[in-house]
Parts: structure tokens; C-alpha cells; sequence
């Protein structure tokens, strides 16, 4: 029932594991519940040049979700924030070949990555100006 | 450790693998060799021949569960029994009352039956199990009503495997004058079934649960005090008109030889079994954070049913390849909620997600089980290290308290 890409995510899992949630360099962005069966931890890293240098995630939830957020972790490497913004879960969900009753698995990757930045931002407010700067220029 | 073949068959209660024995004789009844012809010609060999069979069969059905032959009528499957003696009762005891009572962990078959009676203008109260699974027989009292007409409990659960105390249930509904409907689907052939003793009036059988053909069971209907039904299926008057339609000679008689076998090696078989189910819940009960869904003590042989805390029982499976088992988790279904079964026994629904269901039978091995613990093992340690949950659990957050964002 599950493609190739899926099981090998499954099987290998990218970047697993865990940082500090206190470290000022790292966002995390925890979505789902645990009574809907999803619940993925996504963590960024990103360096002086506002670029994402590594990712980590932890996901409770079914093979899709597993999948979908370490594929989330590969993808976010090496993006700005802005630019890790622009994945969206219809491209994880193709990737993937989700199945359509898994499409949610991939919403859910797409909000963890918004909510780690947003994590991210909140914790160094001194960057939203440059941010915005950078966003606007 | 010997060797094992893999995938391992862990999932005995959805269905079993066809005995040989059972097989040579439904073999029997197809070709032009064989006994091939339709039970209900009698103006010729080929039909006697089949009719001979198919009485025969509905002897040793009628024998392992001590009822009368007569008592017998086949059906495509437990389904159909349980449709069957609910509405079939229902619609024919109508003008006395409009009120039925059943459980929530009952099997659809049962559950989806007492809906369409809704829809016809009945009631139906839905009972709640204790903790454990079981039904508490004073709330069970206490539902009955002046108008109740038909009670449907059935004997074993097939997620959780505990056993109703069908013998209690039964009195009380003599008492009351309460029809009562049991599905037996899950116990027939593992545990003993005396009706000739159990307060019983309908009870719904299939064959492929105990190593016969799918496709196949029959409803036991008690003659002495005699229970009408009324038919759902009409047609060529086969079964007394109570289930019309050509008799499967060859399902038929591999649901007798099934039933037959299983009257004479059950005892030994659930002995086995039984070790066997030990020593798996012995091998991983030590696991942290693992609980059993369901009484132990009154529970069938073959079936474990057991929530691995903070690991979702989909990707729980899917670590668990090797092992063909099913879970309660809402992924393997379509409808995206967790067991109802396991709900309704009060597991939250994060334990009820994470539930797995091993059900063992006669064919599995102690090498199997072995090798089973040894992939669980692995399968938990994988997952909870990969679990945003464990990682809290252990951080020592309470999950409860958490403000989870959801959609």
C-alpha cells in the first residue's frame, strides 16, 4: 500500500533525534495530538546567515507522518527561512506518493516546519527587522 | 534460535487457514467425480448424495455445540446469522415490543443490524463493558424493559478476546422473557458451547475462524422453547424457508469436517495455545509503559491485545512486518478513528492508537513467538526513540497537560 520512497523514509529515517529546545540558534515547532494518532517535532539550526544548517524530528504517528517529516528535515537544509516557508505539503505529499487518506500526514509536515521558524523568530526577535528587510528588498 | 518462515501468521481471529482435512473433503463435493449435485433435486442419486452431505455436516455442527440437528440452519457466514436472528426475530415478535439491547463492543454485523432496526421505528440500547471488557450483569438488568423483545450480546470479543458470561446473561433473559441472540463466531470451536444447558435461543456460527472455508455458518434456532424468525432471504424455500438458496455442498461439508475436528482436538489445541499466548505476553510485558486491553482471566486462548504507550500502532506495524497482526490504530482504517472496541472499554485514544492485536492458533509455533519477541523488542526501542511523546514521558512532562495544536 505504501511506495517505495515511504518505506525507505520509514526504514532510514533522515535526521532523527533531538536539540536543545533552549539553544537560541534552534526553533521547534511540536504539532498534532496525541488523540489524533499524529504528533510530529520538527527542529531547525540555523546559523549566523539566517541559513537552516541542520534539522531534527521526532514523529508519533503512522509511516506517512514518519516519512513526511524526515523528508521535511532533508528538504529544510541549506534553505533560508523564507525559502523553508515555500514547502508546501502538496510537494511532500507527491514526493512521497502519499496515499489520499494520508494527505494530512504532509499538512501536518508543512505546519510543524511554520511553527519551528515562527519558534525560531519568536526567540530572536532582533532578526524579524532584517527579516522583513530581506523580505521586502 | 530455528528457523522460522516469514511473514509470521499472528492474526488468527480475522481468519484461519483452511485444515487440510477440511480441504480433501470440500474437494470431494465439486468435480464430476465427486458429489456435485444441488442437495434439493430428489428425483435423482447425485441430489440424494449431496442432501446426504449436507445433513451429515449439520450433524457434527449440531454436535459440537450440543443442539439438536434441526436447530441448524445454514447461512454465508456469521453476518449473515447475526442479520438474520436479530431482524429476523425483531420483525417477527414485533407486536411484542419495539426495545432491544446489545453492547457497544459487539461485532458490526450486530451493531449495524440493530441501526437498520432504528430506522424501522425500534429502540435499542447500547451498553457500555466494565474496564475490563466484560458486561456487568446488574446494568444489564437494569436496561431491560417491559417492551424489550431481544437481547444481543455475543460470546467472545474478536479485538480483545474476553468472554462474556453467556450462562448469567441467558437467565436473566429467561426471566425476563427476553429473546436472546449470541454471536458465537469467536468461540465455537475453542471454548465449550453446551446448549442444551446455556439459556441461549439464537447463536450465530462461521467457519473460517476454526480452519474451515470462508463463505459459510449457520444460525443455531432453539426448537424447545421454539424461537420464530422471520426470513430475510426468499426464494426456493431451502432451510425450512427460514434462508433460501442452493445449498454450497462443498462449503457445507468443510464446515462440518472443521466442526468436527475441532469437537475432538480443541481441548489439546487450547492448551497449547494457551502456553503459547503465555510466553508472548511473558516476553514483552516487562516492555515500560505496556498495557493488556482486556480481562485475562476470562479471555480465549489465542488472542493478546496490548497498547504500547507513546508509539502509534500503524508505524508499530510497519516495524512489525514480519508479523502479520492488526491494530486498533485509526491508520489501518479508513475512517480514521481508533477501535471502537478499544474506546469503549475507556482506553483513551491515544491507547487505543497504539494498540496491537496477536491472535495465535493452532498452527503457530514456539519458534514464532520467540522470534515475535525478539522483533518487538526491537520495534519499541526503535520507535520510542524516534516518539516526540516518549521523549516528554521521560522528560517527566504530563502529556495530559499539554495544550496539543491540532487542526
Amino acid at each position: 500500500m505504501y511506495s517505495e520512497k515511504i518505506i525507505d523514509h520509514y526504514e532510514n529515517p533522515r535526521n532523527a533525534g533531538a536539540f536543545d529546545r533552549n539553544d537560541k540558534t534552534v526553533g521547534t515547532g511540536v504539532v498534532g495530538a496525541p488523540a489524533a494518532g499524529d504528533v510530529m517535532k520538527l527542529q531547525i539550526k540555523v546559523n549566523a546567515d539566517g541559513i537552516i544548517e541542520d534539522a531534527r524530528f521526532k514523529t508519533y504517528g503512522c509511516g506517512s507522518a514518519i516519512a513526511s517529516s524526515s523528508l521535511a528535515t532533508e528538504w529544510l537544509m541549506g534553505k533560508t527561512l523564507e525559502e523553508a516557508l515555500m514547502i508546501k505539503n502538496t510537494a511532500i505529499a507527491e514526493e512521497l506518493a502519499l496515499p489520499p487518506i494520508k494527505i494530512h500526514c504532509s499538512v501536518l509536515a508543512e505546519d510543524a516546519i511554520a511553527a519551528a521558524i515562527a519558534d525560531y523568530r519568536q526567540k530572536n526577535p532582533e532578526l524579524q527587522a532584517t527579516d522583513q528587510q530581506a523580505a521586502s528588498g | 534460535m530455528s528457523t522460522v518462515k516469514l511473514p509470521i501468521y499472528m492474526d488468527y481471529a480475522a481468519t484461519t487457514p483452511v485444515d487440510k482435512r477440511v480441504a480433501d473433503k470440500m474437494f470431494a463435493c465439486l468435480t464430476g467425480e465427486g458429489v456435485f449435485g444441488n442437495p434439493a433435486s430428489r428425483s435423482h442419486l447425485f441430489g440424494w448424495d449431496a442432501e446426504k452431505m449436507i445433513e451429515q455436516a449439520r450433524d457434527q455442527v449440531a454436535a459440537l455445540i450440543n443442539a439438536d440437528p434441526r436447530e441448524i440452519i445454514w447461512t454465508s457466514g456469521a453476518t449473515e446469522s447475526d442479520n438474520l436472528a436479530i431482524k429476523g426475530a425483531a420483525h417477527f415478535y414485533k407486536k411484542k415490543g419495539k426495545h432491544l439491547v446489545t453492547l457497544k463492543t459487539e461485532h458490526k454485523a450486530v451493531l449495524d443490524s440493530m441501526r437498520q432496526l432504528e430506522r424501522e421505528g425500534y429502540e435499542v440500547t447500547y451498553l457500555e463493558p466494565e474496564a475490563d471488557g466484560l458486561l456487568d450483569l446488574e446494568k444489564f438488568k437494569a436496561a431491560i424493559r417491559e417492551d424489550t423483545l431481544l437481547a444481543s450480546i455475543m460470546h467472545v470479543n474478536s479485538e480483545i478476546g474476553v468472554i462474556q458470561d453467556i450462562a448469567a446473561i441467558g437467565a436473566i433473559c429467561r426471566e425476563n422473557r427476553v429473546i436472546f441472540h449470541v454471536d458465537a463466531a469467536q468461540s465455537a470451536g475453542k471454548i465449550p458451547i453446551d446448549l442444551a444447558q446455556l439459556p441461549v435461543d439464537l447463536m450465530s456460527f462461521c467457519a473460517h475462524k476454526v480452519y474451515g472455508p470462508k463463505g459459510i455458518g449457520a444460525l443455531y434456532v432453539r426448537r424447545k422453547p421454539r424461537i420464530r424468525i422471520e426470513a430475510q432471504i426468499h426464494g426456493g424455500g431451502h432451510e425450512r424457508s427460514l434462508r433460501s438458496g442452493t445449498l454450497a455442498t462443498h462449503q457445507i461439508v468443510g464446515m462440518g469436517e472443521a466442526f468436527r475436528i475441532a469437537a475432538a482436538e480443541m481441548a489439546e489445541d487450547d492448551t497449547r495455545i494457551r502456553r503459547l499466548r503465555d510466553r508472548l505476553w511473558d516476553g514483552i510485558k516487562d516492555i515500560e509503559a505496556v498495557y493488556l486491553n482486556g480481562d485475562m482471566e476470562h479471555r480465549i486462548a489465542g488472542n493478546l491485545n496490548v497498547s504500547f504507550e507513546y508509539i502509534e500502532g500503524e508505524s508499530l506495524i510497519m516495524a512489525l512486518r514480519d508479523l502479520a497482526v492488526s491494530s486498533g490504530s485509526a491508520c489501518t482504517s479508513a475512517s480514521l478513528e481508533p477501535s471502537y472496541v478499544l474506546r469503549a472499554i475507556g482506553r483513551v485514544d491515544q491507547l487505543a492508537h497504539s494498540s496491537v492485536r496477536f491472535s495465535i492458533g493452532k498452527y503457530t509455533t514456539e519458534a514464532e513467538i520467540d522470534y515475535a519477541i525478539d522483533k518487538i523488542h526491537a520495534a519499541v526501542s526503535k520507535l520510542r526513540d524516534m516518539s516526540p511523546l516518549w521523549e516528554m514521558y521521560k522528560q517527566g512532562v504530563d502529556l495530559e497537560s499539554v495544550q496539543w495544536v491540532t487542526h
